[in-house]
């Protein structure tokens, strides 16, 4: 092992450039990373690559893609399909962003979900007779509440007991999906439903108005106003920019006073409560029950959501759009035979290209004199 | 067989698929790079063995492909890791997500198709009389070569000049490559053969654990795997009692239902979820004044141009 090795795919060959190449590819660390056309191009490249697969199955991806796109945008049935999916990957995508800025790696958006969830449903349960008015708002406080407290139980083993939290968050996922299990086979099993494994369907009261006669409903505000509020906090206020100097230089930050475990447990119970509010209205405005498998996903689904936004809560009303497209779209290839599991495949699929097609935009291409 | 054998038995055949992605987790770390995708390498590692299987009911040539494939996804993650320096938690996550729906998509074909196959077991019936050993009497193969591999692992790790070079390049790259280490094979190497010892996880967990493909099967083994090398110290040694610690708590669920305790089994099922976070709080508050010990530039790319 004492002489090198030239084992260096990218930057051997173009540093060296003895081949009459009149180009060399540079790192420039300080450059940042290329605009819009980076997720775009990476989606086009997953897209490219995934075809390959889809012609393995002995079809073509150009009748697979036409009938996704009309699939998810083509009518207003499919359209508001893919916005009802867009809400709680919005809301799931704009909590695991927050905790993102400061490096804490929150993948338990799958859990929060699935307790805020419960937690809406218990209102239903446990309160049968209150006045009908009260139930939406405490439901919504209740999904927040559990969702947070779900998160705090990821945040609390980081700050005290230096367990990385990317393993706590995904045991605990795995830990309220069968809580999830457990409560609508057991206890909380609608008796005249027929052994179906779901709770007692809601009373209109509570249930979020549906908009327009479609399965729309008004989770949608509820998102876009979590958007408007995150990005204001985010931009304008003190706590805003601690997370931004945590972000960029944990070190300086500390130095310069910023308490990182409290900002640690302060975003993964925000992170817990926007997962905690996506489950309570993914159970008051669409599933009206808690029920087995109330979650497709999201909580994965919403890395991807946040990643191809770059983290940004504006960006991710559009990521979260494409994305909910892609879930309906998927539904809509498999009346031709194709696995629902192609559309999980192609979101992996572009978030590699996403990775790799951030990275070399960071690299400049130089003429060599 | 009495209790204590029983209970052996369930945990060596229960830990063994995590021990094959803990060794593999450790490679990748020792050698600087988190690698998360264990659950995604775990799931293409056993689709892929069960398709070739059923294909060409050949146990040789189906590990073979397998450890081809999951080394495939293993450079993927090396390339974007290493070469482009991008950062590792989220192409880990990358990993996971893609390869959780490629064996979905890839093993639709063969989802809930029993597996016919027979692993061969080494038999020493000698050790039958002798209590506790008797565990040891009637092992499949695989076993055994996983236990032989933490133990070729450690004399790698420990007691070879690799291995030193290794500890080196996860430490301080600079360094290393200031001696002649080059860096960038290394890590690529290790990362590579990492990732087939994690998709040799998912072959075990197929072939002999539960012999049929069903989406999703790994159900959080791979995430375990990446809590257990911090259990493990990142040591191959401590990596198989970690495993097979685990691996009995995962058949313990199992088995207590078979004793009617009145507990929900759904309960009885968190019962490794709930542990690997309470083990990992109990390690984090026994080493809280401790320096850590994980590779000192674990995570960080490796950027030659900047050594200084």
């Amino acid at each position: 092992m004492s002489q090198k090795s030239s084992f260096d795919p990218l930057s051997m060959k173009t540093a060296k450039n003895d081949h009459g190449i009149p180009f060399k590819l540079e790192y420039d660390p300080h450059k940042k990373s290329g605009g819009w056309w980076v997720p775009v191009l990476s989606i086009l490249l997953a897209l490219i690559l995934c075809a390959i697969f889809i012609m393995l199955n002995g079809m073509n991806p150009i009748t697979v893609y036409t009938k996704m796109l009309v699939g998810a945008f083509g009518s207003s049935f499919g359209l508001s399909e893919t916005i009802v999916k867009a809400i709680p990957l919005l809301l799931c995508g704009l909590g695991v962003a927050v905790a993102y800025k400061i490096a804490v790696w929150n993948i338990g958006a799958e859990g929060q979900f699935i307790f805020g969830a419960i937690g809406a449903t218990a209102v239903t349960i446990f309160l049968p007779n209150i006045p009908g008015a009260l139930y939406i708002p405490l439901m919504m406080l209740a999904g927040i509440a559990g969702g947070a407290i779900w998160g705090l139980f990821t945040a609390i083993p980081r700050t005290h007991f230096q367990v990385n939290e990317l393993i706590t968050s995904l045991m605990l996922n795995y830990v309220a999906l069968l809580l999830l299990d457990y409560l609508v086979y057991g206890p909380w099993r609608d008796p005249q439903g027929f052994n179906f494994p779901g709770t007692p369907e809601f009373t209109p009261y509570q249930m979020l108005a549906n908009i327009g006669g479609t399965r729309l409903h008004f989770g949608l505000i509820f998102a876009i106003a979590a958007v408007v509020i995150l990005a204001f906090f985010l931009a304008k206020t003190r706590w805003g920019y601690e997370l931004r100097l945590l972000g960029a230089n944990p070190t300086a930050a500390q130095n310069a006073g910023i308490k990182i475990n409290k900002h640690i447990l302060i975003v993964m119970m925000i992170s817990g409560g926007l997962a905690g509010i996506a489950g309570a209205i993914e159970v008051s405005g669409v599933a009206g029950r808690l029920m087995y498998g109330i979650s497709p996903g999201y909580g994965y689904t919403a890395i991807i959501v946040a990643w191809l936004a770059k983290l940004n809560p504006w960006a991710m009303i559009f990521t979260s759009l494409f994305i909910g497209g892609l879930i309906v779209g998927g539904y809509s290839v498999q009346t031709i035979g194709l696995p629902s599991s192609f559309s999980s495949m192609l979101q992996g699929a572009i978030l590699f290209c996403l990775i790799a097609g951030e990275m070399l935009s960071r690299y400049r291409l130089k003429r060599v004199k | 067989m009495d209790m204590v054998t029983l209970i052996l038995v369930a945990a060596i055949t229960g830990g063994t698929s995590l021990l094959f992605a803990v060794l593999g987790g450790i490679l990748n770390e020792k050698a600087g790079v988190i690698n998360l995708g264990t659950e995604g390498i775990m799931l293409i590692g056993a689709v892929i063995s069960a398709i070739v299987f059923l294909q060409t009911q050949n146990l040789i040539i189906t590990f073979i492909i397998m450890l081809f494939g999951t080394g495939v996804l293993g450079l993927i993650h090396a390339f974007l890791c290493i070469t482009l320096r991008a950062n590792q938690i989220v192409s880990g996550l990358a990993v996971t997500l893609f390869g959780t729906g490629l064996s979905a998509y890839i093993g639709k074909s063969v989802a809930g198709a029993p597996i016919p196959v027979s692993i061969p077991k080494v038999d020493l019936s000698f050790l039958n009389s002798i209590p506790v050993l008797n565990a040891f009497a009637n092992l499949d193969i695989f076993i055994w070569m996983s236990m032989m591999l933490s133990i070729i692992l450690y004399f790698y790790m420990y007691k070879t000049s690799w291995g030193l070079h290794l500890k080196a390049v996860g430490d301080n790259p600079s360094t290393s490559d200031a001696m002649g280490v080059s860096v960038i094979a290394f890590r690529y190497f290790h990362v590579v053969i990492g990732s087939m010892l994690m998709g040799s996880a998912g072959f075990y967990l197929i072939m002999a654990y539960s012999p049929n493909w069903i989406e999703g099967m790994t159900s959080g083994r791979g995430w375990i795997a990446i809590a257990l090398i911090i259990f493990a110290r990142w040591n191959p040694i401590y990596a198989l009692f970690g495993a097979y610690f685990f691996g009995g708590l995962d058949s313990l669920g199992f088995r207590m239902q078979i004793y009617d305790l009145n507990i929900p089994s759904y309960f009885l099922k968190m019962i490794p979820y709930i542990s690997t976070i309470v083990v990992l709080m109990f390690i984090g508050w026994k080493n809280r004044s401790k320096p850590s010990i994980e590779p000192k530039s674990l995570g960080n790319p490796y950027f030659r141009e900047q050594r200084f």
